[in-house]
């Protein structure tokens, strides 16, 4: 039963279309009737911030797919190639790798938005187990790409990586054979690692963020307050507490956009290597199987789950450490057994318990930075612990937590005029 | 009725089997192609490597399937100093590390002068450095040559033994080899 909405256009090109296609309801459930709480902060912006990022990834990696070469004679040489001489090359390959970079930064702040607020909480567990879908998908398509420019660091951090599969028990040697397509990381692993990253994770993400959204909107969003604003409706049926998506959330979102995009372009011209941590020194060198770089570090962005992989004595183990210490997330809507959301109004615990786990993320993002010795050993450790004593112990201190009467409609404060 | 019913069930049971058996041999097709061409094999076969070059003391080092082969022409003092480390070794015998078992024993070889190893790191697939002298000022006094691994700081005696207290689980892996005469060795097959 197709749903029968009035046309919102009185352009008759366009009510010859709404008469063959959901135009209007698809314009008016996503956008103009559609609800969200009038009291979003800034944590709010990171949601649409990552659309943003995607869409300039999806741009620029278009564009470079059309001068870049996947096979291990050429890859190295044609990333110079475009950013010697094609015009304008060397503008769409840093847009593009200092685009993963804020990809990373915007999604571990929305990330951390929905751990503030419980925006994970019944009834948005699905959001979230398809936000967390995302983040593999984002962190293998991270990975994927970190091998294609055949720098001397994408060689053997993907040695490494790959390696890690080895490590489960009987299939290990077959499976890293299978997954490498030969007995080391070569140019048939180099062309299937590229049709990954173009192909089939750019389309796995496309279609998990249009889950991801259209779940958001069957609930409806949650706020810094972590009420239903659905509880609360006027005598039209809409939420007091809500206001439009557009216009009011949109143009608030493009003043959050435009800043945004001041900050990512002054690091795109002024600091595309971002002092070795967006672009590693070691990747300007191209790849060679026969020279392991001094200090092979990840990817900025995987240094917490690396600085987890390191602090395990055994190697084994700590594979298992570094998968369950990305899995946990997963997780978070069935560990945490308080029923209220915000923070605002949550005990003591889960804020000293979130306060440690994020010194916790940022210290082992540091720690694996630096090499496996003395003392970082033993910070990475106690790190270690915390980290995963947030989401272990969390069934525990969330259950005796005392929390604060939730009141009955969101907190928003009128400016005074 | 009930007959139709119960033929509908079993068509669309038999349906949905024939399928599945469909899907999975087109799946296994899909998959089977991730495997190593038949060129790769082809490129990942044997390879002989003349040692009549290689003074004692010294290392060569060939590649075979994009690893580095080590082969190290050891010094009698080489030799003799495999015994006085054991205590501070995680798998002196080899127990846990892999080999052909003619290098199961504390050279990993079958003659103790020609050692031959993947200078390959066990830890997570780094190269290892070799640092043959004795005590030198980076490695400490207690240092009795051996090969060292930049990454995360795993040590390795001359036999490729792994020490106790490093991240790497065990010892270099030693690979199929055979001698074909005195110099001639073939890396890649056991006999």
């Amino acid at each position: 039963m197709a749903k029968q909405t009035e046309s919102i256009f009185t352009n008759p090109i366009l009510r010859w279309i709404d008469d063959r296609f959901p135009l209007s309801s698809l314009i008016k459930d996503h956008a103009t009737e559609y609800y969200a709480s009038k009291n979003f902060n800034i944590w709010y912006l990171f949601g649409v911030l990552s659309m943003v990022v995607l869409i300039i990834m999806l741009i620029t990696g278009f564009f470079l797919t059309m001068n870049y070469k996947p096979s291990a004679d050429d890859a190295f040489n044609s990333v110079e190639y475009i950013m010697r001489s094609v015009e304008n090359g060397w503008l769409i390959r840093y847009m593009h790798s200092t685009g993963a970079s804020f990809f990373f930064i915007v999604i571990y702040l929305h990330m951390f938005r929905a751990m503030l607020y419980g925006s994970y909480k019944k009834p948005r567990e699905l959001i979230w187990v398809l936000g967390m879908l995302l983040y593999f998908c984002l962190m293998a398509e991270a990975f994927f790409g970190y091998l294609l420019p055949w720098g001397n660091m994408s060689y053997w951090a993907g040695q490494v990586i790959v390696n890690l599969f080895g490590y489960i028990p009987f299939v290990g040697d077959t499976l890293t054979e299978w997954i490498r397509g030969d007995y080391f990381i070569s140019d048939i692993t180099l062309n299937r690692f590229f049709a990954f990253h173009v192909i089939f994770l750019p389309l796995a993400i496309i279609g998990l963020v249009a889950a991801h959204i259209l779940a958001l909107h069957h609930v409806g969003s949650n706020n810094p307050d972590g009420i239903e604003i659905k509880k609360n409706l006027d005598e039209t049926g809409k939420p007091i507490d809500g206001v439009a998506f557009h216009p009011f959330h949109t143009s608030k979102d493009l003043v959050g956009i435009t800043i945004f995009l001041i900050i990512y372009f002054a690091a795109v011209f002024f600091a595309p290597e971002m002092g070795g941590y967006f672009l590693e020194v070691d990747n300007f060198e191209p790849a060679d199987p026969l020279k392991t770089p001094e200090h092979i570090v990840p990817s900025w962005y995987f240094t917490p789950y690396y600085a987890i992989l390191r602090a395990v004595p055994n190697a084994a183990l700590g594979a298992l450490f570094l998968v369950l210490a990305v899995l946990l997330f997963v997780f978070l809507p069935w560990l945490d057994k308080c029923e209220v959301k915000s923070i605002r109004y949550r005990g003591w615990q889960y804020k000293f318990a979130l306060t440690l786990f994020a010194i916790s993320f940022i210290a082992l993002g540091y720690l694996g930075l630096q090499p496996a010795t003395g003392i970082y050993v033993f910070l990475a450790r106690f790190f270690t612990i915390t980290y995963f004593a947030f989401f272990l112990l969390m069934p525990l201190y969330t259950k005796f937590e005392k929390t604060k009467t939730v009141p009955e409609r969101v907190v928003y404060k009128k400016k005074e005029s | 009725m009930a007959e139709n019913l119960n033929r509908r069930k079993f068509l669309s049971i038999a349906t949905s089997l024939t399928s599945a058996v469909g899907g999975i041999f087109a799946v296994g097709a899909f998959v089977s192609t991730f495997q190593p061409s038949k060129k790769a094999k082809a490129l990942g076969a044997s390879i002989k490597v003349s040692l009549s070059k290689l003074e004692p003391g010294s290392i060569i080092k060939v590649i075979y399937r994009g690893k580095p082969i080590w082969v190290l022409r050891r010094t009698n003092q080489m030799i003799s100093e495999l015994d006085n480390e054991n205590a501070y070794l995680r798998d002196p015998e080899s127990d846990l590390s892999v080999q052909p078992d003619f290098a199961k024993n504390k050279f990993r070889s079958k003659n103790p002068e020609f050692f031959v190893v993947e200078g390959v790191c066990t830890h997570l697939g780094c190269a290892p450095i070799e640092k043959f002298a004795i005590a030198p000022a980076d490695m400490g006094p207690d240092w009795k040559g051996g090969f060292y691994c930049p990454c995360h700081g795993s040590k390795f005696d001359l036999s490729g033994r792994v020490y106790a207290g490093v991240p790497a689980p065990s010892n270099l892996r030693v690979p199929a080899h055979t001698f074909i005469d005195e110099t001639t060795l073939l890396v890649g097959e056991n006999s």
